[in-house]
């Protein structure tokens, strides 16, 4: 009798354990099985040539195929160029908006906000559909230029801007403002001494949550751009029309490194202002 | 003087942006209404496209499938991702850093290289991509959006509250339903929302995994030149319902903060 009990308190505590593992575990799966794996297969895909149907050999072709071809590279610079521009624009309109909305009356910075994010629940295809509409009735010829391209980026990744910068600049204490006037700035040096450097951390998460999907998109080009051609365009022609898979993944890596760079670059900006503004003291 | 200047010129701006937003979705909508087939010219009045869109089977049933899949995709995602949250969070550290990284793969990748890289999955096995192929991937996107949203919440919670109900005689579901689940009610509504919408609005991932299925963005998408006001009539149809749901969502939170300052001003 009182051998069992505390054994029967180990198995129940043993029992426990294996139960909370478990229910993990559909998920483990998912994520090893559909979300993990394809990473690997696209790297695989990219830096082998299939030979013959099983044999699969080492080679860096198609990353120098890309390379080589002159048009894809342009393509390439194209999308970064265009994403570039909207994502500035994105800026020049979102910050001062973000920041006239904050300054507003609490229940006016609601529906502000509710008004700039609505339109993001409705369909990319929708909202792009629309300003194609938009360009047919003002002159059909604007269709197929970058500039309706990146009226189309603008206006679908806008709230991406204003959304960060919005909730930093919220929460800036207003006192703040008040001390920086009393200690006689003027707005200017307000806005640049106190605002600026204080949302800068919102600008940046902004920059990269339009940069990223307004390079890679493919609805935009091919809605807006009509025959027009950015990279996801490039992606989705190898892979759904030639059924170059080998191709198609090597582009995806060279795009997935770029983007990774300027994350980082972005990133490493943010450092150094944050250096900076310490060294300054 | 100075001040007032100011609020012109801020006003004029917040409805500059405004109309930016909303005119291409009113005029769209205007246009679901013409009673010609002209997508530049209003002639005049008419539902004549809204019947058309009930009787264009293709549309209707791109519409059905969108449906069924963001429902089951929502339902088993979150479904999926609360469990392993709660068994994330008594993991070990290592293990569950580890997968909390994994996680974030689809989150911080372009949308097309997840895409691609499930194509090539399918592919690989030989699964025939349908609807089937595309509700997986809908369930692989979603779960770590599900994960995000309610992991963290679990985190929060105190560790020793399912022992106690354990202690207490309750198996270790029942636990889970009455110890667990009324405290992350909020992190799991959250992430369900976040699923649906994800999945109903979804383009990219669904048109590199679905093969010959579609849901409505891929109709939208492979739409030929023949645009006709019956897409104006569906997209009409799906503003309207979202414009109900965003605002009663609106109104429904403001009064919840309504309420909380009140308690709040009690409580002083």
């Amino acid at each position: 009798m009182f051998k069992i009990e505390p054994l029967k308190k180990e198995k129940l505590k043993r029992r426990k354990f294996k139960a909370v593992n478990l229910i993990g575990w559909p998920y483990l799966l998912i994520l090893f099985i559909l979300i993990v794996i394809p990473v690997l297969l696209i790297v695989f895909y990219a830096i082998t040539d299939n030979v013959k149907d099983i044999y699969f050999e080492f080679t860096l072709k198609y990353f120098l195929m890309f390379f080589k071809e002159a048009a894809f590279v342009k393509v390439m610079k194209d999308s970064i160029v265009l994403a570039l521009i909207t994502t500035l624009i994105c800026l020049i309109i979102g910050y001062p908006l973000a920041f006239v909305i904050s300054r507003q009356a609490p229940k006016r910075q609601a529906i502000l906000i509710l008004l700039v994010t609505a339109p993001m629940w409705i369909n990319m295809l929708i909202r792009v559909l629309a300003w194609k509409q938009i360009f047919n009735i003002i002159d059909e010829r604007i269709i197929g230029t970058n500039f309706a391209i990146v009226v189309g980026m603008v206006y679908v990744f806008l709230p991406f801007m204003v959304l960060p910068i919005y909730t930093v600049l919220s929460k800036i204490d207003p006192l703040l403002y008040e001390a920086s006037a009393d200690l006689g700035s003027s707005a200017v040096i307000t806005f640049l001494k106190v605002t600026l450097p204080l949302s800068i951390g919102g600008v940046l998460s902004g920059v990269t949550m339009v940069l990223l999907p307004a390079a890679t998109t493919i609805v935009i080009p091919k809605i807006l751009g009509e025959g027009k051609y950015l990279i996801g365009n490039l992606i989705e022609d190898r892979f759904l029309k030639a059924g170059n898979w080998s191709y198609g993944s090597a582009i995806a890596i060279v795009l997935a490194l770029i983007i990774m760079l300027m994350v980082v670059l972005t990133k490493r900006f943010d450092r150094n202002k944050g250096g900076e503004a310490y060294e300054k003291e | 003087m100075k001040r007032n200047n100011f609020k012109v010129v801020d006003g004029l701006f917040l409805v500059a942006v405004i109309a930016f937003f909303y005119l291409p979705i009113i005029s769209l909508m205007i246009f679901s209404f013409n009673s010609d087939n002209s997508l530049t010219h209003f002639k005049s009045f008419s539902f004549k496209w809204y019947l058309e869109l009930f009787k264009n089977e293709e549309i209707t049933n791109a519409v059905i499938m969108t449906f069924i899949i963001a429902i089951l995709a929502t339902i088993i995602s979150t479904f999926i991702g609360t469990f392993a949250s709660i068994a994330l969070a008594k993991y070990k550290k290592r293990l569950r850093n580890t997968v909390l990284t994994l996680n974030n793969i689809p989150i911080v990748n372009p949308e097309i290289v997840t895409a691609i890289g499930m194509l090539l999955l399918f592919q690989s096995l030989k699964i025939e991509k349908g609807y089937f192929t595309m509700l997986l991937a809908h369930i692989a996107f979603c779960l770590p959006y599900v994960i995000i949203s309610v992991y963290p919440k679990v985190r929060s919670l105190d560790p020793n509250l399912v022992e106690a109900a354990m202690d207490l005689g309750a198996p270790p579901l029942k636990a889970l339903r009455h110890a667990i689940l009324p405290q992350i009610k909020v992190a799991v509504v959250a992430a369900l929302a976040i699923s649906f919408t994800m999945s109903f609005d979804d383009f990219v991932i669904s048109y590199f995994t679905s093969g010959s299925a579609t849901n409505i963005s891929i109709y939208l998408y492979t739409l030929k030149r023949g645009v006709n006001p019956s897409i104006n009539a569906l997209s009409t149809l799906m503003i309207i319902v979202i414009t109900i749901v965003v605002i009663v969502h609106y109104l429904r939170t403001n009064k919840q903060i309504k309420k909380g300052v009140k308690f709040n001003e009690k409580s002083i």
